[in-house]
């Protein structure tokens, strides 16, 4: 053990000694069940779903839910003319493969190796994700499942294609979620996006796209 | 050489008197006030929201040495190496040592205010290691060669019109005055700055300790990408920030985002565990975390200011806060303003020096009503006037309040010192007294009345 930790903890143990009292609080927030003082979640399925609509929006997201694959395919290729999305870079997966390979133009998919001016020049990244969570309107990807750690962040425009059971209430159930699906293996990133990149560093006003997408698309299959 | 005292009295003094700049400063924190309300009305109950954050906090701080033990275990099998510092140098010369070793031409860093507190660019830089900037706000203040004004909006004193200025001295570009334009202008020329470095430099939000991950709360996607891009990724924060259960970030992020810049959720929070796993596409190799002590240990042996370590540099003390609106950021002098910085610069730097941070106070106590994780920040400034009394004895305090102190307790010497008091009190303003001069260079004296109180109340006795 390295002289400066030793020490550190030394001192801790030592300060907390003397112990102090518990923070004075309002109520007893711990005792009320699912953390019903956090934003809304809905109550029925629907509810969910139009929150989650409703949040995209205000982030400035583009939120599609489709009926199926066909028409998430029909949806991101009329995009992708429109907005001449050229240079498309994927993960493969069962539901970004099909959706990427119908783009005509040059898509790519990361898996194999590549160089990382390869991915800056990119128009799009394609990805799924792990779950969504309809509280917040946050889209939650991982290194591991989502195409590692660049594909959702460098591109201009970040695509993401999910089912409509990923969506999951709130934070506390999409936590519980990760826990089961990687145990005890978290994968090395794991990233809620909230909405397309911003900032309000200039005089509070907002600007999208500051260093990441300026662009994110959410295309939920039913 | 100035102290800080008296660069306190010269920029507050400069500041406040600048009706146009505060002016742009209440504009400024005026979309934050009505986003803020808007977000936290969507709590079903924000009283109740505070208090769990605060109990979260609460208990990995009073139990630190354990969980602290437990995340580092937790960091270290999710194949991330953590380094210890005592102090600020330590610490310089821990990042220093790696960035060497990783023979790297090029630095990129998030932002992350525990670096300020260590002075890292400095030391960076005078070793020989080009430095960057990768926040628009601290990419901004880094190319004036000025600290950040707020810990949270770093160039929040800024207006379009010199950022322009500067964009154009530095960069070239042509002059605009579109924000949207000149965030463009610094996407445009960090992007390349992402992929040409060898080390990426971040702050981490949260160490949590049952799953042994780092969280990095962001905006703008630039800390992502300093994660993301190059070979080595080296994160320092405090040893304060570690929490038990990834389960409080439920609570703790939309808090942070909520309160301290009006959003339900800020646009990036992303939780690292360890470097590029086998399998992972992309991703650095090496994976450093650096604990900071640096006098946290000191606040942690102050049971009564203990809860100062709950912290979670939202920046909603600040945002509310009178004596920042009008002062400003620079005049604190200090790596963290406002009425946080206020109460843990003494303990960080020195009560003799900074207590003078815990005077420039109304006591409105906004601060502690806008706190997500209940600090008593206005108590705080108190005790710490207390106990500078004690570092620094003031001859002027002790002579003044004793023979107060006297007087108060003897009416007759009291009403014939108020007696004085009436006469002379129109000369007080041409008395060389302390503080006096000062207070009466920007007010004027209220008239004084003919009579005292007790006088006043005797003679409507005898009408
Ligand atoms: S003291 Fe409270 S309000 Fe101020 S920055 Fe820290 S957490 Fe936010």
């Amino acid at each position: 053990m390295s002289e400066a930790r030793k020490e550190i903890m030394g001192r801790i143990r030592e300060a907390l000694k003397t112990p102090s009292p518990k923070p004075h609080l309002k109520g007893e927030s711990s005792k009320v069940a699912g953390k019903a003082w956090l934003p809304e979640v809905g109550d029925t399925d629907a509810e969910t779903m139009a929150l989650l609509s409703d949040n995209l929006a205000k982030l400035k997201a583009s939120f599609h839910p489709v009926e199926n694959l066909d028409q998430a395919i029909a949806l991101v290729k009329d995009l992708a003319q429109k907005k001449n999305w050229k240079n498309i870079a994927y993960h493969k997966n069962e539901l970004v493969t099909p959706v990427a390979l119908a783009i005509a133009g040059n898509a790519w998919a990361v898996d194999e190796a590549f160089s990382k001016d390869k991915l800056e020049a990119a128009d799009v990244g394609l990805t799924s994700c792990v779950s969504i969570v309809a509280q917040f309107g946050a889209i939650l990807v991982s290194s591991e499942t989502s195409g590692g750690r660049g594909l959702s962040i460098l591109p201009p425009v970040h695509v993401v294609i999910a089912k409509a059971d990923q969506v999951v209430p709130d934070l506390a159930a999409c936590f519980a979620q990760i826990n089961v699906q990687f145990g005890g293996k978290m994968p090395s990133m794991l990233s809620f996006i909230t909405g397309p990149s911003r900032t309000g560093d200039i005089e509070r006003i907002l600007v999208l796209g500051a260093h990441g997408p300026k662009e994110l698309y959410l295309i939920l299959v039913r | 050489m100035l102290n800080s005292k008296s660069i306190f009295i010269k920029e507050s003094t400069l500041t406040s008197a600048d009706g146009d700049q505060r002016q742009f400063i209440r504009t400024a924190l005026g979309g934050y006030y009505k986003n803020r309300d808007i977000y936290q009305a969507r709590y079903r109950n924000w009283e109740l929201a505070r208090d769990a954050a605060s109990l979260a906090k609460w208990s990995a701080v009073n139990n630190l040495a354990e969980v602290l033990e437990k995340f580092v275990a937790k960091f270290e099998s999710n194949g991330g190496k953590v380094h210890w510092a005592r102090d600020a140098a330590e610490a310089r010369k821990i990042i220093l040592d790696l960035v060497a070793k990783a023979n790297a031409t090029a630095v990129i860093k998030s932002k992350c205010m525990t670096t300020e507190e260590i002075h890292l660019n400095d030391a960076l830089e005078k070793a020989g290691f080009g430095v960057v900037e990768s926040d628009l706000g601290e990419f901004i203040q880094q190319l004036r060669g000025e600290a950040p004004y707020h810990f949270v909006f770093p160039c929040m004193h800024l207006k379009r019109e010199a950022i322009s200025e500067l964009f154009t001295k530095h960069l070239g570009t042509a002059p605009t005055d579109s924000p949207e334009e000149l965030t463009m202008i610094a996407r445009k020329h960090l992007r390349k700055l992402y992929i040409t470095a060898d080390v990426g430099i971040t702050g981490a939000n949260f160490l949590v300790a049952d799953t042994g991950q780092i969280s990095i709360t962001e905006n703008e996607g630039n800390a992502r990408l300093t994660a993301a891009m190059p070979r080595v990724h080296i994160a320092l924060s405090g040893i304060e920030k570690v929490i038990n259960t990834i389960d409080d970030l439920t609570v703790l992020l939309p808090m942070l985002a909520t309160a301290g810049a009006g959003q339900p959720m800020t646009c990036y929070n992303t939780l690292y565990a360890g470097p590029k796993k086998p399998g992972e596409l992309d991703g650095p190799e090496e994976f450093h975390l650096v604990l900071l002590d640096n006098a946290r240990t000191q606040i942690l042996a102050d049971p009564e200011q203990r809860d100062s370590l709950h912290c979670i540099r939202c920046g909603a003390c600040l945002n509310v806060c009178p004596i920042f609106k009008n002062i400003g950021g620079h005049a604190y002098g200090t790596t963290y303003q406002g009425p946080i910085g206020s109460v843990i610069t003494p303990h960080l730097r020195g009560l003799k020096d900074w207590n003078h941070l815990s005077g420039a106070s109304s006591l409105c106590g906004a601060c502690t009503d806008a706190c997500p994780v209940r600090i008593d920040l206005h108590h705080h400034l108190l005790q710490n006037r207390r106990n500078a009394v004690k570092v620094v004895p003031n001859l002027f305090d002790r002579v003044f309040h004793g023979t107060f102190n006297f007087v108060i307790q003897r009416p007759a010497l009291f009403s014939l010192g108020g007696k004085v008091f009436r006469k002379t009190f129109g000369l007080l303003k041409h008395l060389p007294l302390p503080y006096l001069g000062t207070w009466l260079k920007s007010r004027d004296l209220p008239a004084i009345p003919p009579k005292s109180f007790r006088e006043a109340w005797k003679d409507s006795k005898n009408v």
